[in-house]
């Protein structure tokens, strides 16, 4: 049997400001797998942030119900404080919110907050810096602005893995970072998700990274729910995200268009290693049919 | 000979001035480092490199919002140094930056793109006309009444290359203009540069951390602590894709591909370097 770590019914939000109103989702129903990593992908305005930010608790329902890890966030009533601890938020350039004279007070900045004993902050600081390759012995007395983007950007993701959360939220992680930044930002992160098990829930419009990292996508477009389905599947469908203002990574773009010239390469080829084998393929027999 | 260069970058050092104290100079490591370029009339030139290579820096010098602490710049042969002349530099060479929302001032598109020759005061009919064509090259005509924030990330970019179209410079340099955008706004905002450097002969200098973004590019320099480490046109530049991965860029997918493509014995040609290109050259 599937565990599903937060379970959306029918999930309606209106903004109301003022007289205005503005329906931002729209019955939306779905479900994510405990242990999992699923992406949430749509153009802006298409409602991703309004969506994450009912698994803690940060908005409730206009109407349906969001069930996270067996809490149930509703219209009103409940007490949503343990929802927060559970769900981690990393929200974009999160480098910008860090403040503390030493890496290692910024990561304890949360767990203090939780009138932990000194010894339990510790060990939690500790750990976390290391899960994200920042080794406490050279990381934890250094300032956090005499680090590189890529760096900074781990101490604030350690500050949320600090507070232990079963779920972890990201919106946007790696915009602004170089390659090595994001090679190395996602390593971690696949850390976290395989060792430690939490959910892994990312807000994104980079397809490439979201074909490396999600088990599961769920597409967003005008406040609705109009695609799920894994990275493979979605990709090898063609320029169906087109329609949503959304496009494939680069390379099922460049399958495709292979395909619609008439190339024989099965449109489910996702990967480098399975694309280089399939064109080796075609010209292998492309040859063959030139020697006869 | 070469007819003179529209920007010509001599010999340049420079190195950003500390804000804490307590430093000396010596710590702070230079962000240009003897660096000499020449940029010719109407070529379309892309600067590539890693987060703080120096291919900011560099761009800033080119319209004089940085000034060398060592050689000099010349933009249509005045010297960015002499404050006299930089009004009329920054005239000719237009920028535009990452963040679309810091580039926008008026309340209505077609005020915002008005803006800077309503400033310099300008007669009403000749800027009515000039906003009327910055529009029309950039494709925001039909959004002329709308206030900014109804627009999408690629239409404010769209926005503040038209707001630079309408002064009439000869080079705009895009600084990272791309990288806050979705994918698709993203290729739509590269094509359009490109597409002003064929129809209207425009010097373009686009800054950018993505290999794919140059591959339109006539002539790509790559930067590397401050320094130029390579230089070709993008079909040379692409072939030598582990020295790339070295300068810490992401190799594009499709591009990996026809390297061990090729490796494996296809014959692909050196100009098989967009989506497109690539296609035409596999199908054949």
């Amino acid at each position: 049997m599937t565990d599903h770590i937060i379970s959306v019914k029918n999930l309606y939000h209106t903004y109301q400001s003022g007289p205005l109103q503005k329906a931002a989702l729209l019955d939306i129903t779905m479900e994510i797998e405990r242990g999992s990593c699923a992406a949430i992908i749509g153009i802006t305005g298409s409602g991703k942030s309004t969506l994450v930010q009912h698994f803690n608790g940060l908005l409730r329902p206009t109407s349906g119900t969001v069930a996270v890890d067996g809490v149930n966030v509703q219209a009103r009533g409940g007490d949503l404080k343990v929802l927060r601890q559970r769900v981690g938020m990393l929200f974009q350039f999160p480098e910008a919110q860090l403040f503390e004279h030493t890496v290692y007070a910024d990561v304890a900045f949360g767990p203090r907050r939780l009138k932990l004993s000194k010894r339990e902050v510790r060990t939690r600081v500790l750990q976390a810096l290391e899960t994200v390759g920042l080794p406490p012995h050279t990381y934890a007395q250094r300032s956090p602005f005499e680090l590189s983007g890529g760096q900074r950007r781990r101490v604030a993701l350690a500050g949320v893995l600090a507070m232990l959360p079963k779920i972890l939220v990201l919106d946007e992680p790696t915009t602004g970072l170089d390659a090595d930044g994001r090679t190395e930002f996602y390593y971690y992160l696949q850390r976290v998700q395989q060792k430690d098990g939490v959910t892994v829930i990312l807000v994104s419009h980079d397809m490439s990274e979201v074909a490396t990292l999600a088990d599961q996508l769920f597409v967003l477009h005008n406040g609705r729910l109009v695609m799920q389905g894994t990275p493979r599947a979605i990709f090898g469908q063609g320029n169906i995200l087109h329609q949503w203002g959304l496009t494939e990574p680069p390379l099922s773009e460049l399958l495709i268009q292979l395909h619609k010239q008439g190339l024989a390469i099965p449109l489910d080829v996702f990967t480098l290693e399975e694309a280089l084998h399939a064109l080796q393929e075609i010209e292998t027999t492309r040859h063959e049919k030139e020697n006869v | 000979m070469n007819a003179s260069p529209l920007i010509d970058i001599q010999q340049i050092t420079y190195t950003y001035p500390l804000q804490n104290k307590g430093k000396s100079k010596a710590q702070s490591p230079k962000a240009l480092q003897n660096v000499s370029l020449q940029i010719q009339p109407g070529e379309y030139l892309a600067v590539l490199g890693h987060n703080g290579s120096g291919k900011s820096t560099l761009a800033r010098h080119c319209n004089a919002l940085l000034i060398p602490d060592s050689g000099r710049v010349l933009v249509k042969g005045l010297d960015t140094s002499n404050k006299a002349d930089q009004r009329a530099i920054r005239d000719c060479v237009g920028m535009i930056f990452q963040n679309p929302d810091n580039q926008i001032i008026a309340t209505v598109v077609e005020d915002d793109v008005a803006w800077a020759l309503a400033v310099r005061g300008l007669p009403v009919n000749l800027i009515a006309e000039r906003v009327e064509q910055a529009m029309n090259a950039v494709s925001i005509s039909h959004l002329r009444k709308l206030p900014p924030h109804h627009l999408s990330g690629g239409q404010k970019q769209r926005l503040a290359i038209a707001g630079v179209l309408a002064l009439r410079p000869q080079c705009i340099i895009a600084d990272e203009a791309t990288s806050q955008l979705d994918p698709l706004s993203r290729r739509e905002i590269t094509a359009l540069l490109h597409q002003l450097n064929q129809d209207l002969g425009l010097t373009i200098i686009h800054v950018t951390h993505l290999l794919e973004e140059a591959a339109l590019a006539q002539r790509v320099v790559i930067m590397e602590q401050g320094r130029i480490v390579m230089e070709g046109t993008p079909s040379t530049i692409f072939t030598d894709i582990e020295r790339l991965r070295q300068l810490k860029l992401a190799i594009p997918e499709p591009i990996e591909l026809v390297s061990r493509l090729r490796a494996a014995g296809l014959t692909l040609s050196r100009e098989a370097l967009t989506v497109d290109a690539i296609v035409r050259e596999i199908v054949r």
